[in-house]
């Protein structure tokens, strides 16, 4: 529609799918020539990969192995829990994209994508539950769109309240053998993607606050509090998270009275938490300086105090500025928490490590490997998609 | 202000160097602490009550070696170090399911020890002198006879050292692999090049790539290494041992019942084999055999059982519920395995082997 308004170029350059390859691929002897090798290495790489994906390689190991790679050891009869904690969030998502984004097909795809997913050869059971979530989804993003104003409200707490939600469900809080609704599920039970996408989603929302507050207090004119700050952040940042994560697996169970253990994934949770509020809190701190001297000196002149300035003027304008760089720190904080791996949890790298010492598919690195990858990408670009969608809609750099 | 920005940041640089060498040093420092204080918490009989109390066994495995420990599809854990928890598990409880698998790395595996989150260490652990000392552990009995084994095509018809004289050899440079090879070799009066590689992938897949005759390297290591060949099927482990790697299960210091309780499972599963004792006859044999031995074994004589503070059907429950020695081995290693390793060493002593359980009297 926009060509409507432009001027349209000559009759000769106008679009043409030949002549745009003439113009862009075959422009001079050079580009020929770079051209023809691209398109060669092209097809050498995508040739050998789709002979490999679709002749080759196993893909049983990833069909008979989906259920530890998801929710690792999780049990099975206990999984239920799980789905409904995955439908809650599609439904506080379908609502969201009701109420803020309603035009955005995209999104709406978005949500008929669990019911695409189904089409592919499940059993029974977690295909109906994949229908389920669509379903959910679609119901949320109708009432989103149909009544915002009422909902508007109740969705924001709705996400409030949903990461204690879904650890409830998930680790339940009934004793294992008296039978209760919502048995308890330990955490050495937790493991594949379910692990992953809580250390993450943990690591994610404890890290912003801390880090937030250490941003602020490495600017404060306390000078203990400024010091502690920036000792904290220079520490932390000056070791890496492998070291952080080792410290809590491996140190800290022996600064501990005999007999009191902390559990591990707990511990990984912490570890995590607060290495990534110390970069955070970097990040944040870029976005506090670059905010222009006058609006504190205007929020003065209107006589607000100095905490009512920093949330109702700076940061609100800071943290804005600053969402392409926490969302590349969240995306680091989703990819490091494969290194929890190393110190003995089963997160989808480390149940992906587990599967293959399996002997029934020794050897077929390579296929549960790409499926690992093809998780991790697809997760990271739906979160850095999200961003620029959150950036259009705040005008962030406009 | 200049001076105590250098102060400042000379103490950081400080605390940095600290926590790098404190982590570097996990494995000695614990050492310290645990001979120092040994005491109540790790005292004689505590350990089997902390256990019986909590209703289930804390077992340190592997969850990425094939055919030691590993997570089936379902979810389970299976794999030859496994089966031992389940064999201690079915020893206390009398049910071998009453065990909660703790994953731990090759690093974290001591302090996990000594820090009473696992109740005993079950992952490949090589017994030396100095993990027996300073890492305040006691390994209880060799399970696994690990050596440096060597692998070759399956079809360049090796059996033995001796088809590989004048052949190429690749090792690992830089490691006791190497010089073991070595004085193995010089010993037999073969002579082999050997291609030698920084590291452990280049050296397989100079291999993989038919740049020598054979690979060495320990056996359980081979065995993993032959699955990410091509063709894991081509490529077979020679039955022969060039190095010493007792692997066992370990407990703290301590608690010296704890200790022989785990011994004992061990032995209780070695004298299964002895007598022929297995999961499909076991019943028969306790209702009828009259071999002393056996009647004591499985409890119908004597109080074995009670002399260790378990019930006098623990070594029938090891045999029923997990089997015998012979029955977890081929289980997870034998010959219709995948990966299969030759007995060799972890044979009976009767057969030549090194397995010799003392007697259950």
């Amino acid at each position: 529609m926009t060509e409507m308004n432009s001027v349209l170029p000559p009759l000769s350059e106008r679009s043409n799918v030949l002549r745009w390859i003439r113009k862009n691929l075959f422009g001079s002897v050079l580009d020929s020539i770079l051209t023809i090798i691209g398109v060669l290495i092209a097809y050498w790489v995508i040739k050998g990969f789709l002979t490999w994906a679709l002749t080759t390689a196993r893909w049983e190991v990833i069909s008979a192995n989906l259920r530890l790679i998801l929710i690792g050891q999780y049990p099975l009869e206990q999984a239920a829990r799980l789905w409904i904690g995955v439908a809650f969030l599609i439904f506080l998502g379908g609502n969201s994209i009701g109420i803020w984004a309603r035009e955005s097909r995209f999104s709406v795809a978005l949500l008929l994508s669990p019911a695409i997913l189904a089409l592919l050869p499940f059993s029974s059971g977690p295909r109906t539950w994949l229908i389920v979530l669509s379903v959910t989804g679609l119901v949320g993003w109708w009432l989103g769109r149909s009544r915002p104003e009422v909902l508007r409200r109740s969705v924001i707490i709705g996400w409030v309240i949903s990461l204690p939600i879904i650890i409830l469900l998930t680790h339940g809080f009934t004793p294992v053998d008296s039978g209760g609704v919502l048995a308890i599920v330990k955490t050495n039970l937790w493991g594949g993607l379910l692990l992953t996408f809580l250390l993450t989603v943990v690591g994610i929302l404890f890290s912003f606050p801390i880090g937030v507050l250490l941003a602020l207090g490495r600017r404060s004119e306390l000078p203990i509090i400024r010091l502690a700050s920036v000792m904290y952040i220079e520490l932390v940042r000056g070791v890496p998270l492998i070291t952080i994560l080792f410290m809590a697996q491996l140190m800290l169970p022996l600064f501990l009275p005999q007999g009191v253990t902390i559990d591990r994934v707990l511990r990984a949770m912490v570890g995590i938490v607060l290495f990534s509020a110390a970069y955070l809190a970097e990040n944040v701190r870029g976005g506090l300086q670059a905010i222009p001297k006058g609006q504190f000196e205007a929020a003065h002149a209107l006589g607000l105090g100095k905490a009512q300035t920093m949330i109702y003027i700076v940061l609100p304008q800071a943290l804005r500025l600053v969402i392409p760089i926490l969302v590349g720190q969240f995306i680091a904080v989703f990819k490091d928490t494969a290194l929890v791996a190393i110190v003995g949890l089963l997160d989808l790298l480390g149940i992906a490590k587990t599967v293959l010492a399996q002997p029934k598919f020794l050897g077929l690195q390579r296929e549960v490997y790409v499926f690992i990858s093809l998780i991790y990408w697809v997760l990271s670009y739906g979160m850095s998609y999200l961003s620029q969608r959150l950036e259009e809609r705040l005008g962030v750099g406009k | 202000m200049r001076k105590s920005l250098l102060l400042v940041s000379m103490l950081i640089v400080a605390s940095i160097i600290m926590t790098a060498c404190g982590s570097s040093a996990a494995t000695d420092a614990p050492a310290a602490d645990a001979t120092e204080a040994p005491a109540s918490p790790a005292g004689f009989g505590v350990t089997l009550e902390t256990v019986k109390a909590r209703g289930n066994l804390i077992c340190g495995v592997n969850a990425q070696v094939p055919g030691f420990g590993y997570v089936d599809e379902s979810g389970n854990y299976s794999g030859f170090d496994v089966d031992y928890c389940r064999a201690l598990a079915a020893a206390i409880f009398g049910d071998p399911s009453k065990v909660e698998f703790r994953p731990v790395t090759a690093s974290e595996r001591f302090t996990a020890l000594q820090s009473g989150e696992i109740d005993i260490l079950s992952r490949n652990t090589t017994w030396t002198l100095s993990r027996d000392t300073e890492l305040a552990g006691n390994f209880t009995a060799t399970t696994f006879y690990d050596g440096q084994g060597m692998m070759v095509p399956a079809d360049s018809g090796a059996t033995t050292l001796k088809d590989l004289d004048g052949g190429t050899i690749c090792v690992q440079t830089g490691t006791t692999t190497e010089l073991n090879l070595a004085d193995v070799m010089a010993a037999e009066g073969i002579s082999y090049t050997p291609a030698v590689f920084e590291d452990a992938d280049s050296t397989f897949a100079a291999y993989s790539e038919g740049r020598c005759d054979a690979v060495t390297t320990d056996k359980s290591g081979l065995v993993a290494r032959r699955t990410v060949l091509a063709d894991p099927s081509a490529h077979v482990i020679l039955d022969v041992t060039m190095s010493k790697e007792p692997l066992g299960p370990m407990v703290r210091h301590g608690d010296d019942q704890w200790f022989d309780i785990a011994q004992w499972t061990v032995f209780a599963m070695f004298a299964g084999e002895e007598y022929g004792v297995d999961s499909t006859n076991v019943d028969d044999m306790k209702a009828s055999s009259q071999s002393p031995e056996i009647r004591r074994l499985l409890g119908v004589e004597g109080d074995m059982g009670l002399k260790l503070g378990l019930d006098n059907a623990w070594a029938y429950n090891i045999i029923k519920t997990v089997g015998n020695y012979e029955e977890v081995y081929n289980r997870n290693l034998g010959p219709d395995t995948p990966t299969f390793i030759p007995r060799g060493y972890n044979s009976l002593y009767t057969d030549g082997g090194l397995l010799y359980a003392p007697p259950v009297r």
